[in-house]
């Protein structure tokens, strides 16, 4: 297995490098960043704007400048971006996945215990009208819009806040109050003020699919021949349930989810932007709209390699969970 | 599990025995539990869809409104591109069914025009992707080998490129969102899904007898290739093009939110909502009909989905007699 695993990430290094320099080309060849200087009055002096062209290395050719790029990662140097002057761009990231992951792992949590739940009695109770309820509900969280929906509970926080709490009960900007209140409980309150919207909407819209498929494959052990036989041999139904079919019926949700979860790392973008929390979504929308190229492609590079990672760890996490499976 | 959903639609239906298969019934038929249906694979997947009552009603929904959206503008008074009315941000009447925003714009036109361009947009995504994923899966699964890890491996690339990345740069700049662009970056993404999926189920059809049938009787590979393995994954790729139509316009209106998908004058489901969304509780028709439409197209596509797997699911090859 370990041969198997150091074999994947050799595979992924080339990968990450041919995705990376598509990104870099694509965003490096449609917009110029310093075309922001153009007619501002007073005009920005010719130094100025050619001291930022070397500053942002516009001066050289592009795969040139991909190369250094990568060169200067290996260094710890993520390149120069075209807003955040003085920042650097790996704290920035890191600092941003922060964000994401503060902003996701709740609502995350709540949407695999939920999935499980709701698939579990679903396939246990198939076609009651238990089962049929939360299918339907399932199918409708599956096709909402994830914007509408966070528009929606925004909207509807502020209402709230305005016409029944008469105060800021929902906090619908941001990841924190601007300044940060005092003390330690205070605090705890105001970052959970600010996290409930924002996990309702990413819970609800990732719990629908994930249930659907926990009650297709506990649908499908609940039919195997081992759980009759446990039956037969006469251990309880809740007994057979919990530890037989619900053991084996976890094993596929968990590739599943990990390989959603690493995807949204990358920045639940609607979610953030609509909420207005400083995440890697928003860092990406951002790096885009002002045509800074090396703060999309490290979010590029800082992204794909969750995604690879994760990957990779559910294809080990599904061998060590079903001892049949083997990687040589 | 789909199986058994048969079986229970079939008590529950008619309540009756249904007594499969075209010729005339020879001694002991009926005697035995199962019969193999002498059926086409067409018509057993048609009848078992149609069964699927929610699948059905979808079915009827989603063409009833596809042709609200394109054949009402003709004898609609108000245009999307038309001067706007000078009735400012009323409620919904019979003049306005839908209201109007604050520049007196027809929200009916409007949301119309929107589901229009939403269909179009989601219908060129399913089609395109489902067509370039299914043929170079199916090479890719067919050749295996070195051809396999050279496709699998550039299609692993497509897949870890954003989409909004992809979006903002092409669509912004080589086309200003056009319909067709929209749908060619987003079906341009989304193909390696279907690839990967089809890939999977080629590789297993591939070792069939009937495919070492075609080979001795000396059928070349795109024969073999377009003439059975396609055909037989057609279940498959079926499901996967209604699963990605949902997809195609969930993705485009959420572009169209962003502001990287369809751009005004003209407009998207999307990009309605994007407009109305400070309007929730004040003007709360230019929120919640465009979102209800989106809502009630991707929900009957995915109930139709769902109809289409019941349909051709390769376990329900038996039935009941």
């Amino acid at each position: 297995m370990l041969v198997y695993t150091i074999r994947r990430l050799l595979v992924t290094i080339p990968l990450l490098i041919v995705s990376s320099f598509i990104v870099f080309v694509m965003e490096a060849s449609t917009g110029n960043p310093l075309d922001a200087y153009v007619g501002h009055n007073p005009p920005y002096s010719a130094a100025f704007l050619h001291a930022e062209k070397i500053r942002l290395h516009l001066d050289q050719p592009m795969v040139e400048r991909y190369v250094n790029w990568l060169i200067g990662i290996l260094h710890g140097d993520w390149g120069p971006s075209v807003v955040d002057r003085h920042g650097v761009i790996r704290e920035q990231l890191f600092q941003r996945l922060g964000v994401t992951v503060r902003l996701i792992f709740v609502a995350m949590v709540l949407a695999v215990v939920l999935a499980i739940i709701v698939g579990v009695i679903s396939a246990v109770k198939q076609y009651s009208f238990l089962d049929y309820t939360f299918t339907f509900t399932g199918f409708l969280f599956l096709s909402l819009p994830v914007f509408w929906f966070a528009i929606l509970l925004k909207e509807g926080g502020i209402w709230l806040n305005t016409n029944v709490f008469g105060q800021r009960v929902f906090d619908t900007i941001g990841e924190a109050s601007i300044p940060p209140p005092h003390g330690f409980g205070s605090v705890l309150l105001d970052d959970f003020g600010h996290l409930v919207l924002p996990t309702i909407v990413l819970a609800m819209t990732s719990y629908a699919a994930w249930s659907r498929f926990q009650r297709g494959s506990m649908l499908e052990v609940l039919g195997s021949d081992y759980i009759r036989l446990a039956r037969a041999k006469g251990l309880s139904r809740r007994r057979v349930m919990v530890r037989h079919a619900l053991r084996t019926a976890l094993i596929p949700l968990t590739t599943v989810t990990a390989l959603d979860i690493a995807s949204i790392l990358g920045g639940a973008v609607i979610t953030e932007t609509i909420f207005q929390w400083h995440g890697m979504g928003e860092y990406l929308l951002s790096g885009i709209r002002n045509h800074d190229v090396y703060p999309v492609a490290g979010w590029l590079l800082v992204s794909a390699a969750f995604v690879i990672l994760f990957n990779l760890l559910a294809d080990l996490l599904y061998a060590v969970l079903d001892p049949r499976i083997r990687y040589e | 599990m789909s199986e058994r959903s048969d079986l229970l639609h079939d008590t529950s239906s008619s309540g009756q025995t249904v007594v499969l298969g075209g010729g005339p019934a020879g001694p002991g038929r009926g005697d035995r539990e199962f019969e193999v249906a002498e059926r086409s694979q067409w018509r057993m997947a048609r009848r078992r869809f149609f069964r699927h009552r929610l699948a059905a009603l979808s079915l009827f929904v989603f063409i009833l409104l596809a042709l609200v959206a394109f054949v009402t503008p003709y004898f609609w008074k108000w245009k999307y591109n038309s001067d706007p009315s000078f009735d400012f941000s009323v409620s919904p009447s019979w003049s306005h069914p839908f209201g109007t925003d604050d520049t007196g714009n027809d929200m009916f036109a409007f949301v119309l025009r929107g589901t229009q361009q939403s269909l179009k947009i989601a219908l060129f995504i399913a089609l395109f992707s489902t067509g370039v994923g299914a043929v170079y899966g199916a090479v890719s699964g067919f050749y295996k080998g070195w051809t396999d890890s050279l496709l699998m491996r550039f299609a692993d690339v497509v897949l870890t490129l954003p989409i909004y990345v992809v979006a903002a740069v092409l669509g912004a700049n080589v086309g200003g969102g056009t319909w067709w662009l929209i749908g060619l970056i987003v079906g341009g993404l989304l193909w390696a899904y279907v690839a990967r999926v089809v890939r999977g189920t080629v590789l297993s059809l591939r070792e069939k007898d009937y495919v070492e049938a075609a080979r001795a009787l000396g059928a070349s590979d795109w024969r073999i290739i377009s003439r059975h393995l396609l055909p037989n994954a057609m279940g498959v790729i079926i499901v996967n093009a209604t699963v990605l139509m949902a997809t195609g316009i969930l993705t485009e209106t959420a572009l169209s939110f962003i502001g990287f998908g369809v751009q005004p004058p003209d407009t998207s489901l999307g990009l309605l909502v994007n407009q109305g969304q400070t309007a929730v509780f004040t003007r709360p028709w230019l929120f919640w009909i465009p979102g209800i439409f989106i809502i009630v197209i991707v929900l009957t596509v995915n109930f139709i989905g769902d109809g289409l797997r019941d349909a051709f699911d390769p376990q329900q090859t038996r039935v009941r007699s």
